[in-house]
């Protein structure tokens, strides 16, 4: 074999380990969902093979789903609003603090590492009833008896922007941290004050940065299903939690497939609309 | 907005991100018979619990070991797949990066139920390959991200030189590229190890019944009773995932500097 060919062969061989495992353990199973979603549960043994549009019918049309699909959503936004106005002045001031940058990066790192369930159920230490907030309150004669403050749907928010917030954070500041700052003062130079030379010079240029951020809290809330089942009441349940439902409790398998194609198929054209007007590239910067 | 109300801003930011998981640790060690507040003195009790309860520790074992496989599988095939994209000039390059980081942009829920699903179809049943199976297929895109950021640094002529000088190319990836690489690699591996150690989502979905991970076995935990354990779990698990990286970023840095580099 000629050198050339080897040269061209080299960087399959080292990519097909990792482009088979995508291959075999996501790409084809999410294809085999898809025909999964066609088949039937029966009551007594193995599921029902064929083409039955039984599933999506119910998925597209049962009002508890779509008003669970629409709450999931709200909820969602919700916690990407909160993500951005908690995000966006801490991510200018690490951006623009000259002493302890560093440190402060550190530490927008670390939430990275601590476990997503220890960091949820760290605020029934806080909120429940013998927490942090009730024992003050009592001690301080606010209060007779402890409050419920826990298991409802702003606990649920709540633990979703805790979660998600190092994520708005670090993709707006990889944003700003990018921005010229003499921009900035050639605006306030030509007589902008320095708020009109925020809004219209810094804050337009970190749009794709707040939209990253945005993009992840958004997708990352919508598909949770842990935080609603740990600071939720019965009746907050997420859309992931009807697909968790779905599969591990009732075992209804072609239906549990439809349900988790349908939020994939929502989040995935949110996802492509973003790709539409701003590209992969910001997602990856921020992850890398 | 001043700068000073910015600055204060942060600051309770920050405290919004850090006091709860601190309150975890600070209960962790706390006499009080409930775990709860007030505090009422410090003590180790918590932790003894946790020693001695046998569910916990069988979880931990299940965590550690799964979290070393994942690291190890996942590394080596994101180390060689990410020096395919960056040593050479691949065709359809960015098509085949979409792909690799693929299971990041599926929602963990979705790609569980598809795993699941398909590999019960061809046999395997919720077990530990199942679940080492799913730990590997979405720390992948974290490494061969991870690991090429790293990559790109590293300068090409030392390994032409020495295949220059007559090494082969295996001679050349093992004494030459390898030790050059072995920060990426570690950062990889890691970085697969933690995010293995501290899943719940997919976990949830693939893991044998009777069988638990650190992160199960909290939640469940959490569903039965609050045990004031759960806090002394709460920060074991936060010295392993935060502690032993910095103590090793630590270590790094010290032999760096020994050696002079």
């Amino acid at each position: 074999m000629s050198v050339e060919a080897r040269e061209k062969r080299q960087p399959w061989i080292l990519l097909s380990p990792a482009l088979g495992a995508v291959t075999l353990l996501l790409l084809v199973p999410l294809i085999f969902i898809v025909v999964y979603s066609f088949w039937l549960r029966s009551a007594v043994g193995p599921d029902i093979q064929g083409f039955h549009p039984d599933n999506w019918q119910r998925a597209l049309t049962d009002p508890f789903y779509r008003y669970i699909l629409l709450n999931t959503l709200k909820i969602a936004a919700i916690t990407t609003f909160f993500c951005a106005i908690l995000g966006y002045p801490a991510a200018y001031f690490i951006t623009r603090s000259s002493g302890n940058k560093m440190l402060l990066l550190l530490l927008l790192m670390l939430p990275f590492w601590i476990s997503y369930i220890i960091r949820t159920m760290s605020w029934i230490n806080i909120l429940g009833s013998s927490g942090a907030l009730n024992t003050f309150l009592l001690s301080i004669g606010v209060i007779s008896s402890p409050i419920q403050m826990l298991y409802n749907e702003a606990t649920v928010i709540l633990g979703l922007v805790h979660f998600l917030l190092p994520f708005m954070v670090l993709n707006i500041y990889v944003s700003l941290d990018g921005i010229d700052t003499n921009l900035e003062g050639a605006a306030t130079s030509l007589g902008a004050t320095r708020w009109q030379a925020f809004l219209q010079v810094t804050l337009p240029l970190s749009l794709p940065g707040l939209a990253a951020g945005g993009l992840l809290c958004f997708v990352l809330g919508a598909g949770t299903y842990i935080t609603p089942l740990v600071l939720g009441g019965p009746r907050d349940a997420m859309f992931a939690n009807l697909v968790f439902e779905a599969i591990i409790t009732q075992l209804n398998w072609p239906m549990g497939s439809a349900l988790s194609l349908l939020l994939l198929l929502v989040l995935g054209a949110l996802v492509a609309v973003y790709n539409r007007f701003l590209g992969m590239s910001q997602l990856t910067k921020g992850l890398g | 907005m001043g700068w000073a109300a910015i600055r204060a801003y942060t600051i309770l930011v920050y405290l919004f991100m850090f006091l709860p998981v601190a309150v975890v640790v600070l209960l962790s060690f706390n006499q009080n018979q409930f775990g709860s507040f007030p505090m009422t003195g410090f003590s180790l009790r918590w932790f003894e619990a946790l020693w001695n309860n046998d569910a916990v520790m069988r979880a931990f074992r299940t965590s550690i070991v799964l979290g070393l496989l994942t690291a190890l599988i996942s590394t080596t095939l994101g180390v060689l797949a990410s020096l395919a994209l960056v040593r050479y000039r691949v065709p359809g390059k960015n098509l085949i990066t979409t792909i690799l980081i693929a299971p990041i942009l599926v929602p963990e829920v979705v790609l569980a139920v598809a795993l699941l699903l398909f590999l019960n179809w061809l046999g395997i049943g919720k077990s530990f390959a199942l679940l080492l199976a799913g730990h590997v297929i979405f720390t992948l895109p974290f490494v061969i991200l991870v690991v090429q950021a790293r990559l790109v640094s590293i300068r090409r002529d030392v390994e032409e030189a020495a295949l220059s000088l007559g090494a082969s190319p295996v001679q050349t990836f093992f004494s030459i590229t390898l030790p050059l690489l072995m920060p990426a690699v570690a950062a990889g591996g890691l970085f697969a190890f933690t995010i293995s150690f501290d899943d719940i989502t997919g976990t949830l979905f693939w893991k044998p019944g009777g069988v638990e991970t650190v992160p199960t076995q909290i939640f469940s935990m959490l569903r039965n009773s609050i045990s004031p354990e759960i806090n002394a779990l709460g920060t074991v698990m936060i010295i392993m995932t935060v502690g032993l990286p910095l103590l090793g970023a630590a270590i790094a840095r010290s032999l760096a500097l020994k050696r002079g580099v």
